[in-house]
């Protein structure tokens, strides 16, 4: 088994589920019908991919493995997702800061992915592009919204982005596994889609008149597994059925 | 208008109706035929948006990811169903905003099932194939009612709905196929949401105040009793299947009839629910309002960025 690429399918699969989870729990309590579909949809389409990744990632491990004892049954040390993904649905200005912050680097990385020289890999891209790019879409649209809405609404996008924006950076923070996958021409190289990200989110905060914090995007640890508290919450659900009942199928 | 006018007008209406013609939101229509339809359709869509609360209590926690997926777009669909249906009611000159308040005041209902707990993961199976299951028997009849956007928008709902029976009843094979302990999971879901179901149907025809009128209108075309019957003589075979038992000593198959005869609902209970006193009414209410409340200012802000918005556009445009 080659688990340097495990590893690398789990990082970009776990991104998805956790991030798909947190939207997840938002079903039925939207700010309106539409917001409530639409992040339903959003969630959808990061499971959809979350499938695809661990079904891939059973497969390269090889075993008994199938897409959910990868998805469900691993430690928390275990998960590999950035921080950003995992934390809370505060009110709607940190779900659409958040959702914004991870969509303007998810839509470059596959981008990149896209001629990754593992076909699996290239091939979910391809599939999630489209998805993708929708996303990036609606959480821009609505950080100008907001940002740009009442005042009310400025100022809570404003708290969001102050918060969250601690979280930003370790999406460019190059991990042993991505330096990996970057060398070997399967992963992205971080460095060109952090140029990118930059101009995306200063074009779009610019004009939704939100200001970029001026302090460094510190947090980081998620990539090598090591989460804030939040994290085990979300794994006591997200795995509650698999570890109460084992080895039955649904 | 004059009352013979009024009543002229009045025949007229019903008689397209007795031919089998729709009715559109800018026909004339008698006031009280606009009003039952704000209430009854109103009163779907807030079951659609109340119903996705019990259920959706469960995606962060199934048991797979294929399940998962299943479940959020199921969740999901029910919000398009509320979304068709609040714009069908809209037609007939309400606004959303006004049917929610309705529905936060109390002053609107919805479908009792809702105000029942979902405990386990075999509630999720039982809810597709029995609530699922009894809506549609409803629903479907509901395709060919008199006032077009309400019968338009059934036609895709019902679509939605027996795909979700499906799942549901699929849920429940597997369980039913499963272990030991997943079989006396599915076996408890049926005997908790079977008697709740059976109430969807509402009252007896007896008690029912408002199916003379309905038959009229064709917003019915079965009674209470005729539908749960029916519902009763489809769902027994399929328990059956399962390999589980419908909880209800006096179900018996009756020969000389040709249906199943069953046991005595508990009204009380139905009542009791109906007035608010069931398991999570007050959470179901609590969450719809809540999730309003806290999106006010969301949706105050697009409206103020639409408004800014379409005044550059006109600006440009001068």
């Amino acid at each position: 088994m080659n688990d340097n690429l495990y590893q690398y399918i789990l990082q970009l699969s776990d991104n998805s589920m956790i991030l798909g989870h947190r939207l997840s729990e938002l079903c039925g309590h939207g700010p309106s019908l539409e917001t409530d579909i639409a992040l339903t949809n959003i969630s959808l389409d990061l499971y959809g991919q979350t499938r695809s990744y661990c079904q891939y990632a059973a497969k390269v491990k090889g075993e008994d493995f199938n897409e959910d004892t990868v998805a469900f049954l691993r430690t928390e040390r275990e998960y590999k997702n950035v921080l950003l993904v995992e934390q809370p649905n505060t009110d709607f200005a940190y779900i659409i800061v958040r959702q914004f912050l991870f969509d303007a680097y998810h839509l470059p990385l596959l981008e990149q992915l896209k001629n990754s020289k593992d076909e699996m890999i290239a091939a979910i891209a391809a599939k999630s592009i489209k998805e993708v790019s929708y996303h990036h879409r609606f959480s821009s649209e609505w950080v100008k919204r907001l940002g740009d809405g009442t005042e009310e609404s400025h100022q809570k996008m404003q708290e969001a982005l102050d918060y969250l924006w601690a979280y930003a950076g370790e999406l460019f923070e190059e991990s042993q596994i991505e330096k990996w996958a970057k060398e070997e021409g399967i992963g992205a190289d971080l460095n060109a889609i952090h140029e990118e990200y930059k101009k995306d989110i200063e074009a779009v905060f610019a004009e939704a008149t939100l200001t970029i914090p001026e302090y460094d995007p510190y947090q980081q640890g998620g990539k090598n597994g090591i989460h804030s508290e939040h994290m085990g919450y979300i794994l006591t659900e997200l795995q509650y059925m698999q570890r109460t009942y084992p080895n039955m199928t649904w | 208008m004059s009352e013979k006018e009024i009543i002229d007008l009045e025949e007229q209406f019903q008689a397209r109706i007795d031919r089998g013609e729709n009715i559109e939101p800018k026909d004339w229509m008698p006031e009280k035929y606009r009003k039952t339809h704000i209430r009854q359709i109103s009163q779907h869509a807030h079951s659609e948006i109340v119903g996705m609360l019990p259920e959706g209590n469960w995606i962060t926690r199934t048991p797979s990811l294929r399940r998962k997926v299943a479940l959020l777009a199921k969740v999901q669909d029910e919000a398009g169903h509320g979304l068709y249906l609040y714009s069908a009611t809209e037609t007939l000159g309400i606004s959303r905003d006004e049917l929610f308040e309705q529905l936060h005041s109390g002053k609107a209902k919805y479908s009792s099932i809702f105000n029942y707990p979902v405990i386990t993961w075999a509630d999720i199976g039982a809810i597709g194939w029995l609530v699922d299951g009894a809506a549609i028997m409803n629903q479907v009849m509901l395709t060919r009612t008199s006032y077009g956007p309400y019968a338009r928008a059934m036609v895709r709902i019902c679509k939605e709905e027996s795909f979700h029976q499906r799942q549901g009843y699929e849920i429940m094979l597997t369980l039913a196929q499963g272990t030991k302990v997943q079989k006396e999971m599915a076996q408890d879901a049926l005997n908790r949401w079977w008697w709740p179901s059976l109430m969807m149907f509402g009252p007896t025809d007896e008690a029912s105040t408002h199916t003379e009128q309905s038959m009229k209108w064709k917003i019915k075309r079965k009674t209470n009793d005729e539908l749960r019957q029916q519902f009763v003589n489809q769902t027994v075979p399929q328990a059956e299947f399962l390999g589980l038992t419908i909880p209800d000593k006096d179900l018996k198959w009756n020969e000389e009839r040709g249906q199943y005869d069953f046991g005595e609902i508990d009204w009380d209970e139905f009542w009791r629910v109906v007035k608010g006193h069931g398991p999570c009414n007050k959470e179901r209410l609590h969450a719809r309002k809540s999730a309003y409340e806290k999106g006010k200012w969301v949706r105050d802000a697009a409206v103020a960025y639409a408004d800014k918005k379409a005044k550059q556009t006109l600006k440009e445009a001068v």
